[in-house]
């Protein structure tokens, strides 16, 4: 197995504060890793400086080989990274053209279609519904079929008819080979959906390795191990 | 060459939400039109204005440019949509120059609007030297416009944002607006350049390449954290 | 060991002064043509030195905090800024004074009191801005952006408000006019006042860079109180 990401001796500093502490993770291309940890335990920074939007003071990162500011992971973080003035598919259609795609109109109007929006689609989204914005977050983080995806608490906020949207694309993005990283403190959710975890304390990588059975059973059996 | 490629995809983005809200516009319109109204109470319309016109238009540019500026990066914080953007391929570098790419356009067009106005009022005839003109108000305007998205993007994370970008970026402009000042008033008092005045003109393009370059070269520290 | 050397350089400094104080008012003779202002040159340009040569120093920490992103490098440099903020201001004060005495007014716009001011505020604004970041790596960060920004455009500033006539006298020191302009007892002087006005600066950039460093370390320990809460 190949490693799709690699962080060698991760430090990110706030200040003399470190936020994330001497982190070596490797994610094997194909996997689901959920990044799991109390609340401020370093999940985020880390999916962010996985997404290229955070810099660190020593160790390596890399994606396929290279910086993750080269890698051009799907990301969604904590906002929904559209804009409220401009359409459906006129975003849909920025972002296409922004990562590149090969016809970016026509994978706009699929998208659009794929996620329920199609009806929708020369609306603002200033006028949708959180539901609505949520699919289209989802549309947006997914349309070119990036080969990592970063999750930042991706279930938190969505509604039902979301979160069984973001399952799928979970489950299809995985069954094309792509490497998932999704930080959350849903346990149960987690493990449903990971093949791996990673626990996260304090900065500190307390441990990770894959998914047990056991796991399944007693989703809290990761934190009385080792935390 | 990508670069300028979503440069221009920036700067079409962000002047279609500007088409949409006129957000910037109107405010940054709306100003300059007060300011013009308000010294025409302070000088009287004699040969006088042609002296100072110059440097009470560029006055009026820097100051509603500031209106424009703040809203240049801040238009990209609700929903996280900086976050997006930093994380797709788009290079910071090309971001802050889609940005001032915006900006020129919007500037240039208050711009437009304000030298109109300002024809009326003062009864200055300002067509007589337009190809100048448009050369003088194009290099300036550049300068003013990067600076304006640099330090947009730098600040657009700090309390007090809109207090902060003018306090930087006016005594950065000073060399620039001496020099856009100089030409302006030399071209509304319709009188020929000299080989002298070249001067300004070459100072012109040196703040706006040099600051250009300094900004794509800076463009990832400033807003990658 | 820090400490010892900002005292060190603070005591230098002050029996140098002394005795600079003691040859100016004791020792040289007023000036044949301003008569006893002129020795508030003596202040006056060295101030004006110590802080344009300041604000390059931060510009080169201000490039050593980007490559390195060590924390001293920063705190330097913002302790440089604003020790050399506070020796242009004195600059532009004796420099008012002196104006007034024999010029007769307070303030012209000429091209170096113009530069001067500009610098004033540019770098005004570079601390306004630290003042205004409370996390310390960003406020590391876009303060050394700024700091280029800004150092880059005083060189502007200077060569294009140069273009203007200018007020000013004319340059009066040796290594500008090859000899000649000034009584070598007064040029001794001078750069005695320079080296002791130099000595001052640095006391007071060690002592600022120490209590940088401690609100730096107030402000993580801080954070991480707030982590363990």
């Amino acid at each position: 197995m190949t490693s799709a990401i690699e962080l060698a001796g991760v430090w990110k500093f706030y200040g003399d504060y470190a936020a994330v502490r001497d982190v070596t993770l490797n994610v094997e291309e194909g996997s689901c890793c959920a990044l799991l940890g109390r609340n401020g335990a370093g999940k985020t920074t880390l999916l962010r400086i996985l997404a290229g939007l955070s810099s660190f003071e020593r160790g390596s990162a890399q994606l396929f080989g290279v910086s993750p500011r080269q890698a051009h992971a799907g990301f969604l973080g904590h906002g929904i990274g559209v804009y409220e003035d401009l359409s459906a598919r006129e975003n849909l259609h920025f972002f296409a053209r922004v990562a590149e795609v090969a016809q970016p109109e026509s994978i706009a109007a699929e998208w659009l279609e794929r996620v329920g929006l199609a009806n929708a689609s020369d609306m603002l989204v200033r006028q949708f519904s959180r539901g609505m914005r949520q699919r289209l977050a989802l549309a947006r983080t997914f349309l070119h079929t990036p080969k990592i995806l970063l999750l930042d608490e991706p279930f938190t906020s969505l509604d039902d008819r979301a979160i069984a949207m973001l399952s799928e694309l979970l489950v299809e993005s995985r069954r094309r080979g792509a490497t998932i990283i999704l930080s959350t403190h849903q346990l149960r959710e987690a493990m449903v959906i990971a093949s791996h975890v990673a626990l996260i304390e304090n900065g500190r990588l307390r441990h990770a390795g894959e998914r047990t059975e056991a796991m399944l059973d007693d989703p809290g059996l990761l934190y009385r191990l080792h935390a | 060459m990508k670069t300028i490629r979503h440069a221009l995809l920036i700067a079409r983005k962000d002047l279609a939400l500007e088409l949409r809200t006129k957000e910037s516009l109107n405010a940054a319109g709306a100003f300059a039109i007060v300011i013009l109204v308000l010294f025409s109470f302070a000088f009287e319309e004699t040969e006088q204005i042609k002296e100072i016109g110059g440097g009470l238009l560029w006055l009026v540019f820097a100051f509603a440019g500031a209106l424009i500026f703040n809203r240049s990066f801040a238009r990209e914080l609700p929903n996280d949509c900086l976050d997006t953007l930093l994380a797709s391929p788009l290079s910071p570098a090309s971001l802050v120059t889609g940005k001032a790419l915006a900006n020129f356009v919007m500037l240039l067009a208050m711009e437009l609007i304000s030298i109109v106005i300002f024809g009326i009022f003062f009864n200055v005839n300002w067509t007589r030297h337009i190809g100048e003109l448009s050369l003088v108000f194009a290099l300036g305007t550049w300068g003013i416009s990067i600076l304006g998205a640099v330090f947009g993007a730098l600040t657009v994370n700090l309390r007090l944002r809109e207090l902060m970008l003018p306090i930087i970026i006016y005594p950065l402009l000073v060399p620039l607006l001496i020099a856009a000042i100089e030409l302006t008033k030399l071209l509304l008092s319709n009188q020929s350049m000299t080989p002298n005045d070249f001067l300004w003109t070459k100072l012109l393009i040196v703040f706006d390449v040099v600051f250009t370059a300094l900004a794509m070269l800076l463009a990832d520290t400033i807003l990658v954290n | 060991m820090r400490e010892k050397i900002a005292i060190g350089t603070a005591a230098a400094a002050a029996a140098l002064l002394a005795n600079n104080l003691y040859q100016m008012f004791m020792v040289l003779p007023d000036e044949a043509l301003q008569g006893a202002i002129y020795r508030i040159l003596f202040f006056h340009a060295p101030a004006a030195l110590v802080g344009m040569i300041g604000y390059f120093v931060a510009l080169t920490f201000s490039i050593l905090y980007l490559s390195s992103k060590n924390f001293l490098h920063d705190s330097l440099a913002a302790s440089v800024v604003e020790v050399s903020l506070v020796f242009s201001v004195v600059n532009l004060v004796t420099g008012s004074i002196w104006a007034r005495v024999i010029w007769g007014i307070w303030w012209t716009w000429d091209a170096r009191l113009t530069s001067a001011l500009v610098c004033v505020l540019i770098f005004f604004g570079y601390l306004v801005m630290r003042r205004a970041i409370e996390e310390p790596t960003q406020r590391a960060r876009l303060s050394s952006a700024l700091c280029i920004f800004g150092c880059v455009d005083v060189v502007i500033v200077y060569k294009s408000i140069d273009w203007f006539r200018t007020q000013h006298p004319g340059p009066v020191l040796d290594f500008r006019t090859g000899g000649g302009k000034m009584d070598p007892a007064m040029a001794h002087i001078f750069w005695l006042n320079f080296l002791a006005i130099l000595l001052v600066a640095v006391a007071l950039v060690l002592v600022r860079t120490r209590q940088e460093s401690t609100a730096r370390e107030i402000d993580s320990l801080r954070r991480l109180a707030h982590t363990a809460a």
